[in-house]
């Protein structure tokens, strides 16, 4: 009976107890740690096969999350930037969250191999992701939003296109910030320039806002996921749409009718990285993977996988042929019009948020 | 003696405390307490990164900008109407589970009901959007037969949000009715049959009567999940679909916006408590008959 009792009492005293048990344990699971490494991602950005490659060479174990921007921002809030020991934001989402959550640490070059990466591309990471002269993120892959179209039902050459009369009901967008820059750019202004100037960003959304209303009715559907996308341009409901390069060179290598095209306004560049959550527990496990897949015959593998190019500096010249002819059919200017996201101040999402929220509502 | 019946007495209190422990904890840690943290989140507001203030703009915005008001009476206005909808569904199915069908003729319809949840939420709303878009199932079907000049659009209006919602919450409402109908005596209807009563006037002072308790119970769980229900409206609403839970989880995920998607969370509790209250009143139930027949 006695027994019987205190286990009860223990077990219901338990769940309260549950975090300073795990604290104490820290030092104990220190070596468990050191042969894991746990990632927050995007889908396709870590093929099982070069896990498999990381486990052989070095004995770390990784763990994939897969995410999205907002998420990983959130996940890593809530925690205080605990739970992953890598995470792989967008280039221009770092430095205002790391401004509001604290969630990052500090980038340390010397542990990194800085030759491996591309300079361009390193350099845009060192614009836009430093606060206070640290770096808080390394290029991982990069590619464009523009725009999909099948080539044998219609042609547009830029964003406003997709308003046109004889696409009514046959296009489609994201409801989400891309957007909104996409169709700024579209109407002639530059959102970029005026990140910093509240009140004019401001006026301009509600300018972009109104655009969009009014090309609501040519919109089927606001897709969330590119497979929503992918379906309806496979059976045919969607002639043109803003797309991903990456997913529209898989769709052009099912059917070559469907092309990836670069708005005249400029496609919309981003840039994701590498970045190290405040409470990671595998530093050192993070710095050997970021100087791995940065190594050409990783970086191959993993541009593969996603469809896009990374920042790898020897990786694109070992690149498929195929990917690089579909680059230069969709960019003959090469890397020329591309407009890259800087760094989003904090409090512009909210205004961002309630023009979409707006453009949603609208009948 | 009186010493002993005492120990035993305290004994029994001891038990008594250390079986709820379990649940009270749970309550405490995972329903008080966040619901605690939430309501302090919603009163206050961001004035510089990681600077707050104590304020009530969050729920000032939510009644200065129509966009949220709109959304807000909207989910309310379709919830009811798909509780409303659900209750005209089950009430013929209740009934024959329990009056008409003989046997294990019962069990069997009772258990078709329940098979469509067998499958996950995502996986049923899906297969309704296979059937409904354009290029679906049943546009196709209704070309094919002549009865529309080409393939129609069935998905992406109020009206596919509402079959979708009905169809979820179908089995919440046929369980309770299902429930307080069983204990209806069949021959209170045959005597009223005998004394020349219409069909009409039987349901309406015989059997509703008798099964207003399961009715309360039944649209008050449907309601609550159809009003917090994110998946359906957002799945089959396509571009004009507006979900309260929606603006929720948009404020909390996409735009970081914790104060704004806690305030609104306490809106829409206030909502379903009010809804629910409201309900009691108008049908002259009371909470704990109701909650005996849930």
């Amino acid at each position: 009976m006695r027994v019987a009792l205190s286990v009860l009492l223990c077990a219901s005293l338990l769940a309260g107890a549950g975090c300073s048990k795990h604290g104490d344990g820290k030092s104990s699971a220190g070596s468990d740690d050191a042969r894991k490494l746990r990632i927050i991602t995007w889908s396709d950005y870590i093929p099982q096969e070069i896990v498999d490659q990381f486990k052989q060479e070095t004995g770390i174990q990784v763990e994939v999350s897969l995410s999205n921007n907002e998420e990983i921002i959130s996940k890593l809030r809530a925690t205080g930037g605990a739970g992953f020991d890598l995470a792989q934001p967008s280039q221009d989402r770092i430095v205002s969250a790391q401004q509001e959550f604290r969630i990052y640490r500090p980038i340390d070059l010397t542990k990194v191999k800085v030759d491996e990466f591309r300079p361009d591309l390193l350099e845009i990471v060192k614009k836009n992701a430093s606060l206070d002269g640290k770096l808080y993120a390394l290029p991982y892959v990069w590619g464009t939003e523009g725009l999909l179209v099948n080539s044998k039902r219609a042609s547009i050459s830029d964003y406003m296109d997709l308003c046109r009369a004889d696409l009514k009901g046959k296009t489609s967008v994201r409801l989400r910030r891309p957007t909104l820059m996409a169709f700024a750019l579209a109407i002639g202004k530059d959102p970029f320039s005026l990140y910093g100037d509240t009140k004019a960003y401001s006026a301009l959304m509600d300018e972009v806002g109104r655009t969009l209303i009014a090309c609501k009715p040519n919109f089927r559907f606001f897709y969330d996921n590119k497979d929503q996308l992918i379906n309806g341009v496979r059976s045919g409901e969607i002639v043109a749409s803003m797309m991903w390069d990456s997913v529209s060179w898989k769709l052009n290598r099912e059917n070559p009718d469907l092309k990836y095209v670069n708005p005249k306004s400029g496609a919309i560049a981003w840039l994701d990285t590498m970045a190290l959550p405040a409470r990671g527990r595998n530093d050192a496990g993070a710095y050997a993977w970021i100087n791995f897949t940065m190594r050409p015959d990783i970086a191959v593998k993993i541009a593969k996988s996603i469809g896009n190019f990374t920042a790898s500096q020897g990786a694109d010249a070992l690149m498929d042929p195929r990917l690089r002819a579909q680059f230069a059919e969709s960019f003959p200017d090469g890397m020329k019009n591309m407009k890259w996201y800087p760094a989003i101040p904090p409090g512009l999402e909210e205004i961002e948020g309630r023009v979409l929220d707006r453009v949603k509502a609208a009948n | 003696m009186l010493e002993a019946t005492a120990t035993a007495d305290w004994h029994r209190r001891l038990m008594l405390g250390l079986l709820l422990a379990p649940a009270l904890l749970w309550l405490f840690a995972l329903i008080v307490l966040p619901h605690l943290d939430l309501a302090l989140l919603s009163f206050r507001e961001p004035v510089a990164p990681r600077v707050y203030q104590p304020s009530l703009a969050q729920y000032r915005t939510f009644f200065t900008e129509p966009l949220y008001w709109h959304v807000f009476v909207r989910t309310a206005t379709l919830s009811a109407i798909a509780t409303a909808l659900t209750l005209l569904i089950a009430f013929p199915v209740a009934w024959t589970i329990t009056k008409l069908a003989r046997g294990r003729m019962g069990a069997l319809l009772f258990v078709v009901c329940l098979i469509p949840f067998w499958v996950s939420e995502t996986v049923r709303t899906l297969g309704w959007m296979i059937l409904l878009r354009e290029s679906g199932v049943l546009p196709g079907l209704l070309a094919h037969l002549g009865l529309t000049n080409g393939p129609v659009e069935l998905l992406y209006h109020d009206a596919t949000i509402l079959v979708g919602l009905v169809y979820t919450s179908l089995l919440f409402m046929v369980v309770p009715l299902v429930g307080s109908l069983e204990s209806l005596d069949n021959s209170l209807i045959e005597a009223a049959y005998d004394l020349g009563s219409s069909g009409f006037a039987i349901l309406r002072k015989i059997v509703i009567p008798h099964a207003a308790p399961g009715i309360t119970a039944g649209c008050i769980v449907v309601f609550m999940l159809t009003l917090g229900n994110y998946l359906t409206p957002t799945l089959l609403g396509g571009k004009n679909s507006l979900w309260f839970t929606e603006q929720i989880y948009s404020q909390f995920i996409t735009r970081f916006n914790w104060e704004q998607g806690a305030a609104f969370g306490f809106l829409l509790l206030a909502l379903s408590t009010a809804m629910v209250w409201l309900g009691l009143k108008l049908s002259g139930q009371r909470f704990s008959d109701v909650m005996r027949r849930t």
